[in-house]
């Protein structure tokens, strides 16, 4: 093969190229589950507090005033107790939150304050890897508070499910997606403050249009269909018949696009991390 | 000469419109330290970064252990070891921790990087520190600590960026020390600083930058031997800078081969500067200062005595 590079023409790699990513990204994930080991009980207790207060305020005190929701299964329509019906869509949504607080705040402080990336970089590690490590990173804090909320969940005896051991996975899916979705926003933030955009603009809509509160068929017809195309929507589609022992319908399909989301917004991340960096 | 551990040739950056490193071409021989030198803006950092396979050069190819960057980014990086301007240290972890993590990225196995640990706060005269986290430590701690991480894959070239701006004068010599016992051991040096007297000290050649150009290279005496006069006049006091504007002065102006002016201090250059002496010996006002040409002034006649914008 011809030698690629030459004095007048080297090769400038465009920051759309495909991710290449290596081994290298284990040492990084280690050095954030180190820190994290040094802080993790607050930190346990500030992430499983507020959705449980959630669940207490919203599952009991509203479900007294609901009581109970109509669903439909395979078998027919099924009416659910209140407390499961959000117990099932607010865990999506903590897995949601916690992925996507880390990706941002934290990670925005490693890339941007404390320059940690810069750090890394010196050494043998890619960009690339250190994307994917703080991706995956984010994915397992959130996936570690979701295990812990379903601890107390099966403790208060909300739901007893088999399947719930399937909505574990599901939930770690999620985390990836919204870790993804949220390096897309850290590579463009100048500061903490743009996060409020995202905050404002997709995640708080997001978690009412979503299914988590109340069914998605009580939204007005033109709102259901910009529903369908929200990525918490099809993780609230997955978990919800878990919780209830029933198997969701259309799964592929919602994993898809939950798989999907979190592939093409990974690219996107990476590509515009790589062009910050460039400078 | 031997190869040439690093090799940079014609390498080009730039910034939208503004050429940030204009074909520079530079080598490191083993064993050598190399000082950059150059104002605010002159590239340095760019350059450091197209090095580092950070940033890629517009033009112009680098090679180091004849590997090519940026091709072979993470080969080359495994054996460098860096510096940056900017303290990077995890702040949540102590001394200690800071390197047995740093270690990992190069995939070293734990138990290497914990036998270089005691060695390595040594080195850093930090082993009394090993459990304080960077936040308890002073500046000159802090980035013999980066030093002492910068070491623990035991590279074979050094990338330095100031690594001692900021620093006071007693963390300073301690970090020159440090880096002459690192040159006697072998390792070989890539420095950037502003400060001529640590260029001077340390380094073996030196690259004299502005505007992304190099304009001089060689052996800092050398250097000032093929640029400067050897000995420079400073005066200063009532009536200084009027030696250097009035016409009645113009004989004594004579006696020097160059005179600059900076702020309330006129500078003669000369070779000869008994008569200049004996002449400015009849002005008792004035303060007279002589010594020999230095790396100072090699420096400002190369760049000028401006302000840089970003300076």
């Amino acid at each position: 093969m011809p030698h690629m590079s030459s004095i007048d023409n080297p090769v400038t790699p465009s920051p759309w190229a495909p991710p290449r990513l290596s081994r290298r990204w284990w040492p990084v994930f280690l050095r954030n589950l180190l820190v994290w080991r040094k802080l993790a009980v607050p930190s346990l207790v500030g992430n499983i507090a507020e959705p449980l207060m959630w669940l207490v305020a919203f599952g009991y005190g509203m479900g007294a005033l609901v009581g109970q929701v109509n669903m439909a299964t395979p078998q027919g329509n099924m009416a659910v107790p209140y407390i499961l019906f959000l117990a099932s869509g607010s865990i999506c949504m903590s897995a949601m939150n916690a992925a996507t607080f880390e990706a941002l705040y934290s990670a925005f402080s490693r890339m941007h304050v404390q320059k940690t990336w810069d750090g890394i970089m010196n050494a043998p590690v890619s960009l690339d890897d250190v994307v994917l490590a703080e991706m995956l990173w984010a994915a397992f804090k959130s996936l570690f508070t979701v295990t812990a909320i379903l601890g107390v969940m099966l403790a208060l005896g909300i739901s007893h499910s088999p399947k719930l051991l399937l909505a574990w996975p599901v939930l770690w899916l999620t985390g990836i997606t919204f870790s993804c979705i949220a390096l897309v926003f850290n590579a463009l933030a100048k500061g903490y403050d743009f996060f409020t955009y995202y905050f404002t603009l997709f995640l708080t809509p997001m978690m009412f249009l979503s299914g988590v509160f109340f069914p998605r068929e009580q939204l007005p017809e033109v709102v259901q269909h910009l529903s369908s195309g929200l990525p918490l929507t099809h993780a609230v589609a997955l978990v919800r018949p878990l919780f209830m022992d029933q198997w969701p319908q259309g799964a592929l399909g919602h994993l898809l696009v939950l798989a999907g989301y979190g592939a093409v917004a990974f690219w996107i991340a990476l590509a515009l991390t790589r062009r910050r960096f460039s400078r | 000469m031997s190869q040439p551990l690093f090799t940079a040739e014609q390498l080009v950056k730039r910034f939208g419109d503004a050429t940030v490193v204009n074909h520079l071409s530079f080598q490191i021989q083993p064993g050598e330290c190399l000082g950059v030198i150059g104002p605010n803006g002159a590239g340095k950092t760019t350059t450091i970064r197209m090095c580092l396979g950070l940033t890629s050069p517009d033009e112009g190819r680098i090679t180091a252990f004849g590997l090519d960057m940026p091709r072979d980014a993470m080969a080359i990086k495994a054996r460098l070891g860096v510096v940056s301007q900017m303290d990077t240290l995890d702040p949540d972890f102590d001394c200690a921790e800071n390197l047995l993590v740093y270690g990992r990225y190069f995939g070293l196995p734990r138990r290497t990087i914990e036998e270089r640990i005691p060695r390595l706060l040594a080195f850093a005269a930090l082993t009394h520190k090993a459990r304080a986290k960077p936040g308890e430590l002073s500046g000159g701690m802090k980035r013999r600590l980066s030093l002492a991480r910068a070491l623990v894959n035991d590279p074979q070239l050094l990338l330095l960026d100031e690594p001692t701006t900021g620093l006071d004068p007693q963390a300073r010599h301690l970090m020159w020390e440090r880096l002459q016992l690192l040159l006697q051991q072998g390792k070989s040096i890539l420095l950037t600083t502003h400060f001529m007297d640590e260029a001077e000290r340390l380094c073996t050649r030196l690259l004299v930058l502005d505007h992304g150009r190099k304009i001089a290279e060689g052996r800092p005496r050398e250097l000032i031997a093929q640029h400067l006069e050897p000995d420079v006049v400073e005066v200063y006091g009532p009536g200084a800078l009027d030696l250097a504007r009035q016409e009645a002065h113009a004989g004594l102006r004579a006696l020097a081969a160059r005179v600059e002016v900076s702020g309330e201090t006129v500078f003669f250059y000369t070779a000869q500067p008994q008569p200049l002496l004996a002449a400015l010996g009849t002005l008792p006002q004035l303060r007279t200062l002589h010594r020999p040409a230095n790396l100072e002034d090699l420096f400002l006649k190369l760049t000028g005595r401006q302000i840089r914008e970003d300076g």
